[in-house]
């Protein structure tokens, strides 16, 4: 089956300065593709090219296997939702979602029926005579979506149009999007520099920084698997050392940061050499913290120091912890069962976590 | 204490605005209209009737000058506007930066330089010995000089470089608050470049469109300069009407019958405008 | 029609062909009265005669230059004292018509506000025989019923200010008021706060944040009296403002003088045009 849009070694020169450099990707039809970085990495570039907004500088895009190139944005079979959702202010909502079918010269009475269709699959039916600042920011939203979706495009673009919502809105919203695409079953192409939005929706995410793509996966691949420094140290939170590789064996390796401390863990790509600095990422919540020294005799990682300071923060709690051998900052998640819960500022306490729970990247090589 | 201070601020900001508007405006206005009134019918001795208005409808150059300053006014403000609309987008949507600030300065240079001395640029431009008549005679079109001043369409080209600011103004600034992912948004969704200038790109800047008008026609009723200077001594123009019969002939009550029709006429059209679009006077003026 | 929607190359230089050619409509008439301010002829027109300083310093007759003409330098004099008194008159009652309608509320204020509006759509020529009439209503009651003859009220300099004040102080009032809608009160409260009266706390908190506007407005309503035509036509006494004088002389045939007055005019407008600009920038 031909992919719904395939980029093919797009590249994006601004006067001065390469926007993108040389991404390929490819989104199979009905999945929802996220390109997650932060501002300033290139994904708007990449999306307005797709969009038919920006010509590649070279490269290629193509939608269900037929290049786009040359073919401007109003004949393109993508629609895009903008970033402030660009409604237009001076219609009213059926006109703001007929507009596109009008532009197709359908009969009135088709364009009636299916402008009220999708209003009922967006769940909000019979507001088509209200005007587009009578509705409130998540209404506009899906509004913005069913003007795109009345249209049948291959390939639905989403421009962070979430950043306008207030927090508590964009968490519901982030359900809401993911249930729309599922039940429009189109492919959706999200871009976002929030990586829970793109966690929680997407089937596939590319991180992107400076250009290019760092690595294209799924969410747990991004999380637990991450290929490169950038993407360990975007997504999630972890601890971040340097240090320089000391020894390397056949399961571990051994790295010493500098302040002394010794810690064991994995190369992704298994080409570190003895010497090589590297920066090695935790997860605060892959170390385990007792008061017991004996709960981690499995583990590679041992250390011991003292809590510095307890941040509550319900389930994100953490346990800043000075490690008593060199002094190095860490930090712990708070294990919500268990005896640590009450753990006092200057305590003593042991850490532990297994070799494989530290990724190391060698610095330089990308 | 701070009461009465707050209460004697108000009336001391309160009174010039009320000596200004009755003494200079609304009085004024009143008295000129009581003025129209007044039929003359011995030496010193006036009547109250519409006689003068009577005058304007009966007799056939008044009235005929009155129609046609309205239509050449009406058709002044949409040849600007038809001129006027492209360039705006020009500049609010394609220019950027620099270029945009200095075609914006461009277009306000002649506010800055009186009314007198940019007819006078058209009058040496379009006169029979003009820049105008000698290009064509080199170029080779005709072969005698030809006189380009002294008609309707010297007129026309006048009152159009006159009122083009006025339009250019709240045309760009309309256009510049629309959002380009709006109009992106139209063509994204299928739209052709005029369709999304009808369905989009004009009702948006209808307000602008609208106070534009307003203004262009307005300045083109009321101006004397441009008809009297480029379309010579048959212009026609109905604040010529008013000139002559007040300091020509001396007859105020007639003038002041001509210039009360002359308000009412500008009124209406501003107020019909106004009406059609459902605006307020306060909001076109910002 | 705007850069990131692709169109045919043909299209896009007709387009900006068309933009340019509205630009030279624009700058041709103005450049022609420069130009022929140099020429060495009788009259502003071709055939080009060769280029002379005299239609602006010339002593002798048939080339008197603009600063030895008595006649028009004593009506820039004019013009300039005209435009002096309307500027100031009409930024002082604008400032307080700004203050007005921006920190009171009271009864009749938005209709207030409408009638304030009013100049701007009534014809100049009207607003002029409108004052005519009414000055000389009240000239002529005068003199009917004390024997008195206020010369002020016949037409002359005085009725050509008030009536150029008429409508230029509705401008003025719009200018201030878009600026002081901007202020924070709170800055005021916090003079107040700090020890300062009311009237401690406009003069060093409020007006200084409005100089720019005050400066603004000025410019521009003299600039608009400077150039005002239709009102003081109508208006006119034996003193006659620049634009009046000039407009006389073009009804009798035109020298290359008047192309050396309307130079100067246009540099004198541009000076003051940049100074607004100057001075919006500083902000």
């Amino acid at each position: 089956m031909t992919p719904d849009l395939e980029a093919v070694g797009l590249s994006k020169t601004f006067a001065d300065f390469q926007a993108v450099k040389n991404v390929s990707f490819t989104v199979p039809a009905g999945s929802f593709f996220s390109i997650l970085g932060p501002s300033g990495c290139g994904k708007t570039t990449i999306m307005r090219m797709i969009a038919g907004f920006l010509e590649p500088s070279s490269g290629d895009i193509r939608i269900k296997g037929e290049s786009v190139l040359g073919v401007a944005p109003n004949k393109r079979p993508v629609n895009m939702v903008f970033q402030h959702l660009a409604l237009f202010p001076m219609m009213n909502i059926a006109d703001n979602i007929g507009y596109g079918l009008r532009r197709q010269k359908r009969p009135k009475a088709e364009i009636a029926r299916k402008v009220d269709e999708v209003l009922e699959r967006i769940g909000l039916p019979g507001i088509g005579q209200r005007k587009v600042d009578e509705l409130s920011g998540g209404q506009k939203q899906r509004v913005a979506i069913a003007r795109c979706m009345v249209l049948e495009p291959d390939v639905l673009l989403l421009d962070e149009p979430l950043g306008a919502l207030d927090l508590k809105l964009r968490e519901h919203m982030k359900l809401e999007l993911k249930a729309l695409q599922e039940a429009f079953e189109t492919t959706f192409i999200y871009i976002t520099h929030d990586q829970s939005e793109a966690l929680v929706m997407s089937d596939q995410i590319a991180v992107m920084n400076q250009g290019r793509f760092e690595q294209v996966g799924t969410g747990k691949d991004l999380y637990y698997r991450p290929q490169t420094s950038f993407v360990a140290g975007f997504i999630g939170d972890s601890n971040c050392w340097e240090g320089k590789v000391e020894s390397v064996d056949a399961t571990s390796t051994l790295v010493r940061l500098d302040n002394g401390s010794a810690i064991h863990g994995v190369f992704d790509d298994r080409t570190s050499h003895v010497g090589d600095s590297v920066d090695i990422f935790v997860r605060p919540e892959s170390i385990g913290i007792s008061r017991n020294a004996s709960d981690f005799l499995d583990c590679e990682n041992r250390l011991s120091g003292q809590v510095h300071d307890v941040i509550f923060n319900g389930a994100a709690s953490r346990v800043m912890l000075r490690d008593s051998q060199g002094g190095t900052m860490i930090e712990v998640a708070l294990p919500q069962s268990g005896g640590s819960t009450d753990l006092l500022k200057g305590e003593s306490v042991h850490i532990g976590w297994r070799a494989a729970q530290s990724t190391c990247f060698v610095k330089g090589a990308v | 204490m701070t009461q009465m201070t707050a209460r004697l601020g108000f009336f001391v900001l309160l009174m010039p605005l009320l000596l200004w508007l009755a003494l200079l405006i609304i009085i004024p206005h009143i008295d000129m209209f009581l003025l129209s009134l007044r039929e003359r019918v011995g030496v010193g001795e006036y009547e109250t009737s519409f006689a003068n208005y009577l005058i304007l409808f009966t007799e056939p150059l008044y009235i005929w000058t009155f129609v046609r300053t309205a239509v050449m006014s009406v058709l002044a403000t949409a040849i600007t506007l038809i001129i006027a609309f492209p360039v705006s987008i020009y500049i609010a949507k394609i220019a950027q930066g620099r270029l945009q600030q200095i075609l914006f300065m461009l277009c306000l240079i002649p506010f800055y330089v009186s009314e007198l001395v940019r007819t006078f640029g058209w009058m040496i431009l379009l006169r029979e010995t003009g820049i105008v008549s000698n290009f064509v005679q080199w170029v080779g079109i005709v072969d005698r000089p030809v006189e380009f001043l002294y008609n309707d369409a010297a007129i026309m080209v006048g009152l159009v470089y006159t009122s083009m600011l006025f339009m250019v103004v709240p045309l760009v600034t309309t256009l510049e608050s629309l959002d380009n992912s709006v109009i992106e948004a139209g063509y994204d969704l299928g739209g052709s470049t005029l369709s999304v200038m009808r369905e989009i790109i004009i009702p948006h800047a209808a307000p602008g469109i609208m106070s534009g008008c307003i203004v262009v026609f307005m300045l083109s009723l009321g101006n004397y300069l441009t008809p009297i200077m480029l379309g010579g001594k048959d212009s026609l123009w109905f604040t010529e009407m008013i000139y002559n019969q007040f300091i020509v002939r001396f007859n105020w009550e007639l003038g002041a019958a001509f210039g009360f029709m002359l308000l009412v006429l500008s009124s209406a059209i501003v107020w019909a405008m106004l009406r059609l679009t459902g605006q307020t006077l306060a909001k076109t003026m910002e | 029609m705007i850069p990131s929607i692709p169109q045919p190359a043909f299209l896009r230089f007709t387009y900006g062909a068309y933009v340019a050619l509205f630009f030279v409509y624009l700058a041709l008439p103005l450049t022609v009265v420069i130009v022929f301010a140099f020429n060495d002829s009788q009259f502003p027109s071709l055939p080009w005669e060769g280029f002379t300083w005299n239609w602006f310093f010339g002593e002798e007759r048939p080339m008197i230059g603009a600063f030895h003409e008595r006649a028009i330098l004593r009506a820039i004099g004019t013009s300039a004292w005209v435009a002096l008194c309307v500027s100031v008159l009409s930024v002082g009652v604008g400032t307080a018509n700004a203050f007005l309608f921006n920190r009171y509320d009271f009864r009749g204020k938005n209709l207030l506000y409408v009638v304030m509006l009013l100049p701007l759509v009534i014809p100049g020529i009207v607003l002029g025989i409108s004052i005519l009439v009414f000055s000389s209503t009240i000239a002529n009651g005068l003199w009917d019923f004390a024997k008195i003859d206020l010369e002020v009220l016949r037409p002359g300099l005085v009725l050509v200010i008030l009536g150029q004040f008429s409508f230029i102080t509705t401008i003025a009032t719009l200018v201030i008021s878009a600026r002081l809608q901007k202020f924070d009160q709170s800055l005021e409260e916090a003079a107040l706060n700090l020890g300062a009266t009311p009237l401690e706390a406009i003069r060093t908190i409020t007006i200084p944040f409005l100089r720019p506007a005050l400066i603004g407005a000025t410019v521009v309503a003299f600039l608009m009296s400077f150039e005002n035509f239709n009102t003081t036509l109508m208006l006119v006494g034996s003193d006659a403002p620049l634009t009046i004088a000039m407009f006389d002389r073009l009804k009798e045939g035109s020298t290359p003088l008047l192309n050396a007055v309307s130079l100067l005019l246009i540099l004198g407008s541009s000076l003051l045009a940049l100074l607004v600009i100057l001075v919006q920038r500083k902000k």
